[in-house]
């Protein structure tokens, strides 16, 4: 499949989507509405790369993990794995080949794995679809092996439990020895330390970064948590009401973020280390309506800068410096914005 | 000093199972001045709610309170009948509960749900309940028209705001707060909190405050409780404790939070996990964790010392420290001879030799 | 008020539920057996269980009458070699019969008739409902809306004139058709309960993880669903099982069986044709009569037991133990 990718600007990214869109209907036969998921998204994702996908609740970053994952099917637009369109995928041997490459983690730890089941179960029955080469004995050493480098020790005797035995953070780390079991090449982690306690995120997160550099794994890091992901990510891409507000390195982002909405999510991040600048009554934090939307931008309402344009169309990405690009009709046209 | 609104003493609760009792929580003691905001914070199992229950009276078997007490003003919480209890509950002291879906009926709407509870409580004029219902919306800034919402209608933000409404229905001296915020996103959590603190402000309640998340009560909290695997790792003023935090534990905690500003620093977090309470370690019970270990954390379990203005549950800080240090510095403390501590010390070998150092840079 | 209380250890037949949100304290515990082990935590819940220890003795009981009957009663029930309507006599623990045969002879080898279709028709029964209620569950669309109405259809019908029209179709079919006939008929309701459980299972996280696997849809249903619900499987066995008694000895009792076979039902059909009742032999009707009063409630007991295994809500509050002063 790697082979006859062809190869653009040098690098060519591993992943990419192009107008990717989901739409659910709700409602009955009465009152057919149409809930906007994900919208119109176009992403990349590079060789060893950590991309933070950050939004609050309701803003699809999790549903485009599905959608990546071929849990779902888009409504419209495509998704590129190393340059081949995944709907083509139509042969179950495809289809298996795609997912093991882009496996996927979980964010609950306690209903992740399956309870009455061993913890080896799903990494060994992952190996037996991805791997049929390996023998019997050959799956173990490989499941051992894996859960060494997560950082599961003594690996026998962890894969010989059953998941109430282990705590949270311990089975995160499951989940990410099953993904690296398959030697993916981009791994999907759906917000996949926000159930864990304080103390135990910094040791997965270290993991992630450490699959990057040491296993060449990259990864779509899902967060709503933009510490985390600037922690660990490369780059992020903000999003909000299913479409992408800005994207950028993320250091780039943080220092200068251009788009309100990320310059709104930046300031709610409490930072203990940093005095309280409690701008009276702020934002509310009400989730965006993406039922039925009409043409315009979506945070209009809750931009104190919107002008009239905002209300008509609906902004594209456009490009703030090299490779950062912002969804805003008042940064675009060169206005210094500071929101929040 | 005012009088406390609330007083809890040596307060313990276990779980009494068929396996034998479980010390959820252990003799918690402190005092809540009227107006004061007390953050508790520890990770899922350190007995923050279940402590929290327990001054709340919310307590259900196999919980109970095995030892001490807690006295909201100058009247014993403990052992009073649930009768006597409604009465003080909600309206001299309130409970917002960490889900609101699940604490509020999802077939009634708010302004039913407002009205029950008023006249639980024996207010019957229906123009007072409709004031005070709108009133208290309006409060936390709802519209009152969605008096006729129901909850499924609501955004997780705005149920969360009328379970403080509803809480503030009687103006309550104290308000009990578990997670109030943890379902919610950073903006409406931000939002949340400081709401809740400009309420505070103008109505003067006092407010005990459960969060898994140091960094949200580090700007609102007067004081701040940490506490590990069920007993208070240290207590004292918020910033204080922010700015300088004597247990190795908050130090942890605190620097396990990547920030958004600064360098890029690589943190470790705390490693392994809490322990299990139905068998806690000998000892302290942070050691098994602990960078600054020492030999006698494994077996002498730390009183709360004072050490300041601040209460911090670590022999690093315990009055006969300083001498023991001399000894250890020295020669082997009786009793390392045996071959358990020598492993011990070897394990943690390491980190030993920071904390010493740190003991002797502080004489 | 139902109270999230974090973080504590939960009772231990309660750990291995599926409703573990809560990161407890866990990890270290070896010593104890894996409660998610189902029949592990279903043998340490019978002996914590005084409804589950009262069900399961009676039930043991019964089962060793049925295999070996000829233990307990030395007589032939078949033949009728005695004096008609003797009393209650040491030779005859219950008499005799109107024809000769000894009761006690009877009651014991009848036992084995309703043993066999008590638990032929409850694992055939259970095993149509799982089957039909977790795929209807977990395909979801068409298929649950084509299996659910067959089920639904099949639960409004009065079963017991069904069944009496089916039986009275096959006359004298014996025991085979009794079973047949019942487990058609009988599958529906339990089916519904387990739709209902597979229904909630259906979004958790480590089915999608399944699926992200590779995972066949098929595969999924039996290895990564079915085990997951053996409590509620296994309480479905017992409601299956206990109207297959009720069902099987009615049929019999007013002459749909097959009048010749060894069985409780059968024996309260002689009864009655015989006007036992007023004739002086109580004990021709009552015996029977008790001995599927008693297994029924075997069945019952046990199902009310695992319905407290399964739902801790319907746990009786007991304090553990005395405070300690």
């Amino acid at each position: 499949m790697s082979d006859d990718a062809p190869a653009q600007d040098g690098a060519a990214p591993l992943l990419r989507t192009e107008g990717l869109t989901k739409h659910f209907k709700i409602g009955n036969a009465l009152s057919r509405r149409t809930l906007h998921a994900v919208d119109d998204v176009s992403l990349e994702i590079g060789d060893r790369e950590i991309v933070a996908l950050a939004g609050e609740s309701g803003s699809g970053k999790s549903t485009i993990a599905r959608l990546l994952a071929k849990l779902y099917k888009p409504t419209s637009g495509e998704i590129y794995f190393q340059g081949q369109p995944v709907s083509r995928l139509r042969s179950r041997a495809d289809s298996l080949n795609y997912t093991g490459l882009v496996p996927m983690v979980f964010q609950d730890p306690f209903s992740s794995i399956n309870p009455v089941m061993r913890i080896s179960h799903g990494i060994l029955r992952g190996l037996k679809l991805h791997r049929p080469e390996l023998s019997a004995a050959q799956r173990r050493a490989e499941a051992e092996r894996v859960f060494e480098v997560v950082g599961l020790t003594p690996a026998a005797e962890v894969l010989q439990r059953y998941p109430h035995e282990l705590s949270g953070g311990q089975r995160q780390r499951v989940g990410f020895a099953q993904a690296l079991a398959l030697r993916p090449k981009l791994i999907l982690a759906d917000e996949p330390v926000s159930m864990l306690d304080v103390s135990i995120r910094i040791g997965l997160l270290n993991l992630m970064a450490r699959l990057r550099d040491e296993e060449g794994v990259s990864i779509l890091y899902i967060t709503h948590d933009i510490a985390s992901a600037r922690y660990i990510a490369d780059r992020l891409i903000v999003m909000y009401a299913g479409q992408i507000a800005e994207t950028g390195p993320v250091e780039e982002v943080l220092a200068a973020p251009k788009h309100p909405y990320t310059q709104l999510l930046l300031s709610a991040v409490p930072d203990p280390r940093a005095p309280l600048d409690i701008t009276a009554e702020t934002d509310r934090g009400e989730p965006p309506r993406v039922i039925d939307p009409v043409p315009g931008c979506r945070f209009r309402w809750r931009c104190p800068l919107a002008i009239d344009e905002c209300h008509q169309a609906t902004p594209g990405l456009a490009e703030m410096g090299p490779r950062h690009e912002a969804a805003c009709f008042v940064a675009q046209a060169g206005a210094e914005v500071k929101a929040f | 000093m005012p009088e406390p609104i609330l007083r809890v003493d040596g307060l313990t609760v276990e779980y009494l199972m068929e396996r034998g009792a479980v010390r959820a929580v252990e003799d918690v003691s402190f005092d809540l001045a009227p107006g004061e905001f007390i953050g508790v914070v520890g990770e899922s199992g350190c007995g923050k709610s279940t402590m929290l229950f327990a001054i709340a009276q919310l307590l259900a078997p196999p919980a109970e309170i095995t030892a001490g007490s807690v006295t909201f003003q100058g009247r014993s919480l403990v052992g009073l009948t649930d009768k006597q209890l409604a009465a003080v509950r909600w309206k001299d002291l309130s409970v917002v509960m960490q889900s609101a879906m699940n604490a509020l009926n999802p077939v009634k709407s708010i302004g039913a749900q407002f009205r029950d509870a008023m006249r639980a409580h024996s207010v019957t004029s229906k123009a007072e309940i409709a004031g005070r219902s709108a009133e208290v919306l309006r409060m936390v800034g709802i519209d009152p028209v969605h008096l006729k919402s129901y909850p499924h209608q609501l955004s997780g933000g705005m149920r969360q705001r009328s379970m403080i409404a509803m809480a503030m229905l009687f103006t309550p001296d104290l308000v009990i707060m578990d997670e109030p915020t943890s379902a919610l996103d950073v903006v409406a959590q931000r939002s949340l909190m400081v709401q809740i603190k400009d309420l505070q402000h103008r109505l003067g309640f006092a407010i005990i405050f459960v969060t898994h998340d140091m960094s949200l009560v580090s700007h609102f909290s007067d004081r701040l409780m940490v506490m590990y695997a069920g007993q208070v790792a240290e207590f004292g003023p918020t910033r204080q404790v922010f700015d300088a935090p004597l247990h190795p534990y908050s130090t942890g905690l605190l620097e396990a939070f990547p920030s958004i500003r600064g360098p890029r620093l690589p943190l470790t977090g705390i490693p392994g996990s809490p322990p299990d309470l139905a068998r806690p370690p000998a000892g302290c019970r942070f050691a098994p964790r602990c960078p600054k270990v020492m030999d006698e954390c494994r077996t002498t379990s730390p009183a709360l010392y004072q050490a300041g203005r601040v209460q911090v549950r670590c022999l690093l800080h315990s009055p006969d420290h300083g001498p023991d240090q001399n000894l250890r510095n020295g020669t082997p403390p009786p009793g390392s001879a045996t071959g358990s501590v020598n492993t011990v010390a070897a394990g943690g070998g390491a980190a030993g030799s920071v904390a010493t150092e740190e003991g002797s840079g502080d004489e | 008020m139902a109270l999230p209380i974090s973080g504590v250890p939960t009772a231990p037949d309660a750990t291995g539920q599926l409703a573990g949100t809560e990161p407890g304290p866990t990890g270290t515990d070896q010593a104890r057996p894996p409660a998610s082990h189902a029949l592990a935590r279903m043998g340490r819940a019978i002996r914590h269980n005084r409804k589950a220890a009262t069900g399961t003795i009676l039930l043991l009981i019964f089962l060793f009458t049925a295999l070996f009957p000829g233990v307990i009663a030395h007589d032939n029930p078949a033949t009728d070699a005695y004096a008609p309507k003797l009393g209650l006599s040491t030779a005859h623990l219950l008499g005799t019969t109107a024809y000769g045969q000894d009761m006690w002879a009877q009651l014991v080898w009848g036992t084995r008739n309703v043993m066999i279709i008590a638990f032929v028709v409850g694992l055939a029964a259970t095993g149509i409902a799982v089957l039909i209620g977790v795929a209807a569950a977990y395909l979801g669309g068409l298929w649950d809306g084509t299996l659910s109405l067959l089920t639904d259809v099949l639960l409004v019908i009065p079963l017991f004139p069904l069944l009496i029209i089916i039986a009275g179709y096959a006359h004298g079919g014996g025991t085979l058709v009794l079973i047949v006939v019942i487990t058609v008929t009988s599958w529906s309701y339990t089916a519904r309960q387990l739709r209902s459980q597979a229904l909630s299972l259906r979004h958790r996280d480590f089915l999608q993880a399944a699926r992200v696997r590779g995972e066949r849809r098929l595969y999924i249903i039996v290895v990564e669903v079915i085990p997951t619900m053996t409590s509620l499987i296994v309480a479905s066995f017992l409601t299956n099982a206990l109207y297959a008694v009720l069902f099987a000895s009615s049929l019999q009792f007013i002459g749909l069986g097959d009048p010749g076979t060894q069985s409780w039902g059968t024996m309260l059909y002689w009864a009655q044709n015989n006007a036992a009742l007023q004739t002086g032999q109580p004990m021709w009707a009552l015996a029977p009569g008790a001995c599927i009063a008693a297994l029924g409630a075997a069945f019952a007991l046990l199902n009310y037991a695992f319905d407290e295994i399964g739902n801790p809500a319907l746990r009786p509050v007991r304090r553990k133990r005395v405070k300690s002063a």
